[in-house]
């Protein structure tokens, strides 16, 4: 197949950023030569197109009504999720809001597993029971539906990877809506005062829900609300830009120098969630604009049809095997079973397994749930 | 403010429960002495001081602690035990707990000092600034922290303070939203159980709005969290041990009355007490009387009356864990008495008097000689000069006992 992987194509190359992906504050922007190969910049094609894909097929079950609930797509914004990914190891920590699937998928979820869990199903990542708000896999700490209460979070867990001595740094995501909530204050003057390292990481969709950034924040550059700790604005339309910028935070923060505030420059195309159109607080034309002259994903693939990376062919090809590989998951996830209606699903996991209280109380006393026979 | 509201509380901690060796007890000479304490007039015949020394629901003896059936066997035939109070006995849970748990780290407002209460003294000198240190004062923060900690891999043991159990509001999103729904929502593997939240509840006489409450009810309507209220120093020892090392996230109150006054002999080496498990204090045949943390000395002494003066036999429960509590101890003690009440200090509406009440009618209808009876505390702040009327006294709990019985 023309989009294999060739050997001669893991040789580094060096690509050009563009002079405006980075905004400092209180520190030097990182360098706009970006190393990478020709192999990893096919990936990270790939990889946007199967979140956007992912996130689509998400769109159409919630309209089919078959996805019920809160569902909070990243549609317009997987170059932050798959720029990060790309510049860490799987070894580093990810905490985030609830808009997760797309960091989910990136850090190892299967789409099967993503859309089972949106399903509510038994094989979903979180049993069918966190739902869209609630992903979990190894070193990926969800999927938080509080607005802003996985930050301290985050912090916790970058004072674990300092406590146990690992060269690992921990990104604590946020948004910019999330950005006022005082918590988030909270886990900085820790994060600074104890030299954590940790990079908080502010994904400024221009929308706190419906309110726009500016009619909520009194300061609306996220990346200098650290006041005492560095920053660095990131065209987070530019999944190079992000990978540079996050390569260099993970540097930055396990060499001991402390915390970061980012600031990922993003968009969103869709609604703040399902039950959002997305289009009473911001003009069609304005999202339209955004689709057509900042898309992540079209503007890779530009790139690196300029470049010469990618024939307009491989493109195609590309975009086959995603739709065909994304497709293929949706359907064994929606072919997978619902959880068996029992006590026992349901009661599970409140405490750790064999630690229960005898018994758990349901909706009747014959439903009484006994954990030991 | 805040910060000087803590210092006149530590400083009036009672150490010794005599008005004499009260840091205001000049000030308060122009007082004549029969007005100082509203509920304990000098000729009381049943609101007596609790005096700590003689309570049979403490051990004072190395034999009588050693007899603990609870203990393990190897304590039991040759333990030793050293005479501690309630701090001592948690700051030796606490140094007990770091030094056999590598990835134990404690932390909380002033916790490196000791904290206000002393119950972290000397640790910061014997486990370094890595395990045990101090935070700044946000609690949501501190919390979140934690949380984050315990939940890096299943190792992970995170010890937090919060200094007051009065302070606690601000992290309430985190415990109830992040910590006690972590491992639900994460399939089992991602879960923070090995976070332990400690807190100073209940009454101290002179704590008022902000530094005598009592907020336990609100963490026991929450599944995934377990709430656990310590009597005395052995209980404290044994009970916050095993909660630390409890895989489920723990909130851990502490009567901050109890911390200086209630002393006595704790086995020295490392034991655990078990969770959700209650104890019968007194056995007893006509009444049963449930309670946990300070008001069950008073209890005792209500007990005691009433074995005295009404010729009433009463059993005495002390729930330790009030979340999820021990239903089979309590239902088959009802069962057998016929009537219960149930005391507690905090306010009676949305309390725990009321859940465990209406799990009794369900459970033991048919056994109730009269309604299950409520003392607790009144549906009021703790309004500063208002404490010794708001928590349940001796006449309140004895007056409940004969009305129950009488019925």
């Amino acid at each position: 197949m023309a989009t294999e992987a060739k050997p001669e194509d893991d040789k580094p190359i060096t690509v050009s950023l563009q002079d405006n992906s980075f905004e400092p504050y209180e520190i030097e922007a990182p360098s706009l030569e970006l190393k990478t190969t020709k192999n990893e910049l096919r990936a990270m094609y790939r990889d946007m197109a199967a979140v956007r894909r992912m996130e689509m097929a998400a769109d159409k079950l919630y309209k089919e009504r078959k996805i019920r609930g809160f569902c909070h797509l990243s549609t317009g914004q997987e170059a932050v999720a798959v720029g990060m990914e790309k510049a860490i190891t799987p070894d580093d920590q990810i905490i985030t809001a609830y808009r997760c699937h797309g960091f989910a998928y990136m850090r190892g979820a299967s789409v099967k597993s993503i859309i089972a869990e949106l399903l509510g199903r038994r094989e979903g990542i979180a049993y069918g029971k966190g739902g869209s708000m609630h992903m979990f896999t190894k070193s990926f700490f969800g999927g938080n539906g509080i607005v802003g209460a996985q930050v301290p979070v985050g912090a916790g867990i970058g004072f674990a990877m300092k406590y146990l001595g690992r060269p690992n740094t921990t990104f604590a995501l946020y948004g910019d809506g999330a950005a006022n909530q005082g918590q988030v204050f909270e886990a900085f003057n820790m994060a600074k005062l104890w030299g954590i390292p940790i990079v908080f990481g502010c994904e400024n969709n221009k929308y706190g829900m419906g309110t726009a950034a500016n009619k909520s924040s009194a300061l609306t550059e996220y990346h200098k609300r650290g006041q005492y700790i560095p920053g660095l604005k990131v065209n987070g339309m530019d999944v190079l830009a992000v990978k540079q910028a996050c390569a260099w935070a993970k540097e930055y923060t396990v060499s001991g120098k402390g915390p970061l505030v980012m600031e990922f420059v993003t968009y969103r195309y869709g609604g703040h969630s399902m039950s959002d159109p997305g289009t009473t607080y911001r003009t069609r034309e304005e999202v339209s604009y955004m689709r057509s002259n900042q898309d992540a994903i079209q503007g890779l693939r530009n790139k690196l049809m300029d470049w010469n990376i990618l024939t307009e062919e491989e493109v195609k090809d590309i975009e086959k095997e995603v739709k065909e590989a994304v497709d293929a998951e949706v359907a064994a996830a929606e072919a997978a079973p619902t959880p068996d209606n029992t006590n026992r699903i349901l009661f599970e996991d409140i405490y750790t397994r064999g630690s229960e209280p005898d018994w758990m109380r349901g909706r009747t006393v014959e439903e009484t749930f006994y954990y030991k026979e | 403010m805040r910060r000087k509201a803590v210092s006149s509380i530590l400083s009036q901690v009672p150490r010794v429960q005599t008005a004499s060796s009260r840091p205001l007890a000049p000030i308060l000479a122009i007082t004549p002495a029969s007005r100082r304490y509203s509920s304990h007039p000098p000729n009381a015949k049943l609101n007596q001081q609790v005096q700590f020394n003689t309570s049979t629901y403490l051990s004072h003896t190395t034999s009588t602690s050693l007899a603990n059936p609870e203990l393990p066997s190897s304590i039991r035939t040759s333990g030793n035990t050293s005479k501690l109070n309630l701090y001592q006995a948690i700051n030796s849970a606490l140094s007990t707990a770091l030094s056999t748990d590598e990835r134990a780290i404690l932390f909380g407002e002033d916790v490196a000092f000791g904290g206000v209460f002393r119950c972290s003294s000397n640790l910061l000198d014997r486990f370094g600034p890595d395990r045990v240190f101090n935070t700044p004062l946000n609690e949501l923060g501190i919390i979140g922290f934690g949380i984050g900690y315990a939940s890096h891999s299943h190792a992970n043991t995170a010890i937090a303070e919060i200094q007051f159990g009065d302070y606690v509001f601000p992290a309430f999103d985190q415990i109830v939203n992040e910590a006690a729904k972590y491992r639900y929502r994460g399939a089992s593997e991602f879960n923070c159980g090995g976070l332990t939240i400690r807190m100073p509840v209940m009454g101290v006489g002179h704590g008022a709005l902000y530094h005598s409450q009592s907020p336990e009810a609100f963490f026991a309507h929450v599944p995934g969290l377990k709430v656990v209220v310590p009597r005395g120093p052995v209980q404290a020892k044994g009970l916050l041990l095993q909660s630390i090392r409890e895989r489920n996230p723990v909130i851990f109150m502490e009567p901050k009355i109890l911390y200086r006054a209630a002393v006595e002999e704790v086995p020295v080496d490392d034991f655990t007490l078990p969770l959700e498990k209650a104890e019968v204090l007194a056995k007893g045949s006509d009444i049963t009387v449930i309670s946990y943390g300070t008001p069950l000395y008073t209890v005792e002494l209500a007990a005691k009356a009433a074995k005295e003066m009404l010729g009433v036999s009463v059993e005495v429960i002390d729930l330790r864990t009030v979340y999820p509590w021990d239903k089979e101890t309590v239902f088959e003690s009802v069962k057998k008495t016929g009537r219960c009440i149930i005391v507690h200090e905090a306010p009676r509406g949305g309390g725990l008097g009321g859940e465990i009440a209406a799990c009794i009618q369900e459970s033991c209808f048919l056994n109730l000689e009269a309604p299950v009876g409520r003392v607790t505390g009144w549906d009021v702040h703790m309004g500063l000069i208002f404490e010794q009327f708001n928590v349940p006294d001796v006449v309140r709990v004895f007056d409940t006992i004969k009305k129950t019985m009488d019925y």
